[in-house]
């Protein structure tokens, strides 16, 4: 982890509550696709974590909605302006487990860490499917990026404005798959437990202070002894989730 | 040349700055951004006589000066520290540290304490008796003069080391608990722990803890953490550690003013996790811009004239 002070290359709208922050600053300690950040904010005394969404030698992507005050405030930055960041938070996703055609699932704003997954395993030759799941048409995000790194893409919307109607777990059914990575909300979560065939990783999300390991809490308890979501997690494996 | 060095009952601190327990760990996420030989010492994280998970989450929240939190005292057990975490703190962290134990009984409290105080590594036993998320014991045993002598007096019997004791300021009368520790043999107090406070989420119209309250930590309770210790101050002739939303080197000064002789930084550790280094690295300008050469000198210094 490393602490820094970030500069705003750009802040931009687009869906529905839902920006792009890019950001220019030192990215040496990402290690892993799923990683996150912890970002400080004016009028807010927590830091607000965020899951990367991608990165290279001197910026990074995050992608987030605007829920509370503080993302809010985020919203409102423009270029040019500085952020203090704490980054490479979090153990991230493990590719080496994918096997020869993983299936990414992300629900809304936890679709954004699945990026740089999707662009590492495709580096690594893998045949990658990716279901996006969104509520409505107007919500629906990156769905032409992900085409253009070369995924098969699958897009649902809860009311059908958009791709299929349904949710993600429909469209799972008439997929072939190794191994699935997925990051969204708790409900999807277990719809896809319900339904998943393979292993696969979850990306969780939790109220957290720090987001570095220190104050507990984020805490939760999995199969092999409780573990902290910020620093043991966020991401966990099948076999390890107490559901 | 300034001097920063303060006693703790015998124990000379190369600084006041001690990273408080809760916020510090057991010192290894912060040892892995910064060399923490730096600090006077730290407190180690709440243990209790067994494992515990703690509370369910939400167990953190926010407010505009600080957080609220409930963890509730998750901690690997006594025998784990003991065995795992005091061994890896001897290679990052060559000072001798606090141990801070709660408990939910008087015997638990002792076996605990008893266990610690014999660790060449412990300098001193805190005796958290003020923590307010967890139910039958916890704080029960910090709200009135008579609990708290009974638990001081009870662990007193079996530890050799400087006992301190950390008080709750959710209680009427701060000082007459302050009074009743000293009297049950108490080496000092530590003071405060949070203050008891509750959000409520306004679109699901639910508390936003899980614990549904939380203890309230962060700048928003320095001013109450001051005053306690000045109060304190007056009443006792142990020495005090101050602690309370303390965020910077000039805040350092204010509580040991208010008559710490050392000072405990917490929650702005969880903000900015250097926060611990800077205070210390930023205390001798701090010191001097105040003309003062000699920090064990001023300790209590808003009580004279």
């Amino acid at each position: 982890m490393t602490q820094g002070i970030y500069h705003i290359v750009e802040n931009k709208k687009l869906a529905h509550l839902t920006y792009r922050l890019i950001l220019r600053g030192d990215t040496a300690a990402l290690t892993a696709p799923g990683q996150f950040v912890n970002v400080r904010l004016e009028g807010a005394f927590l830091r607000r974590p965020l899951s990367v969404c991608d990165y290279d030698t001197n910026s990074i992507t995050l992608i987030y909605k605007v829920i509370g005050e503080g993302t809010a405030a985020m919203s409102r930055k423009q270029a040019g302006e500085t952020l203090d960041l704490l980054v490479g938070l979090g153990n991230g996703f493990d590719t080496t487990r994918s096997g020869e055609m993983p299936l990414l699932i992300g629900g809304g704003v936890g679709i954004p860490p699945l990026y740089r997954l999707c662009k590492e395993l495709l580096a690594e030759g893998k045949k990658v499917s990716i279901i996006l799941g969104f509520n409505t048409q107007r919500e629906v995000f990156y769905e032409e990026e992900f085409r253009a790194l070369g995924a098969s893409v699958f897009v649902t919307t809860t009311d059908g404005s958009h791709g299929t109607r349904g949710v993600v777990t429909e469209a799972m059914k008439g997929l072939a798959y190794s191994y699935f990575y997925t990051c969204g909300p708790l409900p999807m979560f277990r719809a896809i437990e319900q339904v998943a065939r393979t292993g696969g990783q979850f990306s969780f999300e939790e109220h957290m202070a720090c987001g570095f390991g220190a104050c507990m809490g984020c805490t939760c308890a999995t199969k092999y002894g409780d573990k902290r979501i910020c620093r043991d997690g966020p991401v966990l494996c099948r076999e390890e989730i107490v559901w | 040349m300034v001097n920063t060095k303060v006693i703790l009952s015998g124990w000379e601190l190369d600084n006041p700055v001690i990273g408080a327990s809760g916020t510090f760990g057991f010192g290894a996420e912060f040892a892995q951004l910064y060399d923490i030989n730096c600090l006077g010492t730290f407190s180690f994280k709440g243990t209790t006589r067994d494992k515990r998970f703690g509370n369910p989450t939400p167990r953190v929240a926010e407010c505009p000066a600080g957080m609220l939190n409930a963890v509730g005292l998750q901690n690997p057990g006594v025998a784990e520290v003991i065995a795992t975490e005091l061994p890896k703190i001897k290679q990052y962290f060559h000072k001798r540290v606090i141990a801070n134990v709660s408990g939910f009984s008087i015997e638990e409290y002792r076996a605990c304490c008893a266990l610690l105080d014999r660790e060449e590594q412990v300098g001193m036993i805190e005796l958290n008796i003020s923590c307010p998320n967890v139910k039958h014991g916890g704080m029960s045993f910090g709200t009135t003069p008579e609990s708290a002598a009974e638990v001081t007096a009870a662990v007193r019997a079996v530890v050799k080391k400087p006992l301190y004791v950390k008080l709750s300021p959710n209680v009427t009368d701060i000082v007459s608990i302050a009074k009743a520790c000293e009297a049950a043999g108490a080496d000092g107090i530590s003071l405060i722990n949070t203050l008891l406070g509750m959000r409520i989420d306004r679109r699901t119209r639910k508390p936003v803890l899980a614990n549904r309250m939380g203890g309230l930590s962060g700048p928003a309770i320095f001013p109450v953490a001051v005053r306690m210790v000045y109060q304190v101050y007056e009443a006792v002739s142990i020495p005090l550690i101050g602690m309370g939303g303390v965020s910077s080197a000039g805040d350092v000064l204010e509580m040991m003013l208010a008559g710490a002789t050392a000072v405990q930084v917490g929650t702005a550790n969880l903000i900015d996790p250097y926060v611990c280094r800077d205070i210390v690295q930023a205390l001798p300008a701090e010191m001097a811009r105040y003309g003062i050469h000699t920090l064990q000198d001023m300790i209590g210094g808003a009580h004279h004239g």
